[in-house]
């Protein structure tokens, strides 16, 4: 099992095995996602007394879900990379951190753009919509960190201790709707129960937030490998590849 | 079956065209940048690394005559 453990800590072995991945996944996250977008924006029923405004929420949602899920990612990556010197681990936490930005930025927008006409703003400092924007300043914060940094290993351990100071955040944005009183309205998909909402609604949904996962896998991959082909540009392999590949 | 009457009604939304197609196309447009972006950066990479393998091939061989 540590054999395992420590093959994954190799940058060449990642490369080499996500490169066999990646076309599947993207293909599959690519077919989701048009079938989500084309079933959300144009077959699923509108809704009684928002109209045809809550199809953004085919956005919304899976791009909220995605940056809650990404900080995780994020976090977990940098104590790993803390933890057992992980050099890869590093580079997922840093690759993590530019993805999860620009989905949480998604679903504040989203959200902006859908409150308009549902609440008559743009905005409003609730307890979800600001845990939210703070959940994005983490996310620059932590993007800031690795470049204030000459060496590579202070800007890891850097970023890995704000990601893991940062976590609180997240289930404070996940129950802001239940411990405050919230514009932003209550959890429509619940672990323990059905979700309360009508399944020719909730179809497409699931389908766009399965499919926003794979994209998340796609954009984390792309960005390590890149990260990893620049770190490890001295070795043979990289040198290799790079020989082996005119463009 | 397709809620709308017409491609004209599905662009307008029902008056709610302006949001719903701003929030998907600001959306659309930043999620093909985040995977634009590394394979940009890749092909940069590659390109600079070929020029540096190039130009240490030519000094190695500078040296050798």
């Amino acid at each position: 099992m540590w054999q395992w453990f420590h093959r994954l800590g190799s940058p060449r072995w990642f490369y080499q095995a996500s490169g066999k991945w990646l076309p599947w996944l993207s293909i599959l996250a690519a077919i989701l996602l048009c079938v989500g977008v084309v079933w959300g924006l144009g077959f699923a029923p509108q809704d009684a007394k928002q109209g045809n405004s809550f199809r953004i929420i085919y956005i919304h949602v899976p791009a909220s879900f995605l940056a809650l899920a990404g900080y995780y990612v994020m976090a977990i990556a940098g104590a790993v990379g803390l933890i057992w010197k992980m050099k890869l681990s590093d580079m997922v936490m840093k690759s993590a951190a530019p993805i999860g930005a620009v989905l949480t930025f998604v679903a504040l927008v989203t959200g902006a753009i859908w409150g308009k006409p549902t609440w008559g703003t743009y905005w409003i400092w609730d307890a979800r919509i600001t845990s939210m924007l703070v959940l994005l300043f983490l996310y620059l914060g932590v993007i800031a960190l690795q470049y204030s940094y000459t060496s590579q290993d202070a800007a890891s351990k850097a970023s890995a201790v704000l990601s893991l100071v940062g976590m609180v955040n997240i289930p404070i944005i996940y129950k802001s709707v239940d411990w405050w009183y919230t514009l932003h309205q209550p959890a429509t998909i619940k672990f323990t129960e059905a979700p309360s909402m009508h399944p020719d609604m909730f179809r497409p949904l699931l389908v766009m937030i399965l499919g926003f996962y794979c994209f998340y896998a796609v954009a984390l991959i792309l960005n390590t490998r890149v990260e990893i082909l620049h770190r490890e540009r001295r070795t043979r392999w990289v040198q290799d590849l790079v020989a082996g590949k005119p463009s | 079956m397709f809620q709308f009457e017409s491609i004209n009604d599905f662009i307008q939304m029902g008056g709610h065209g302006y949001y719903v197609w701003s929030a998907y196309l600001i959306s659309l447009s930043v999620l093909i940048w985040l995977v634009a972006s590394p394979l940009q950066r890749k092909r940069k990479f590659v390109q600079e690394m070929i020029r540096q393998q190039r130009r240490e091939m030519a000094r190695q061989e500078t040296s050798n005559t």
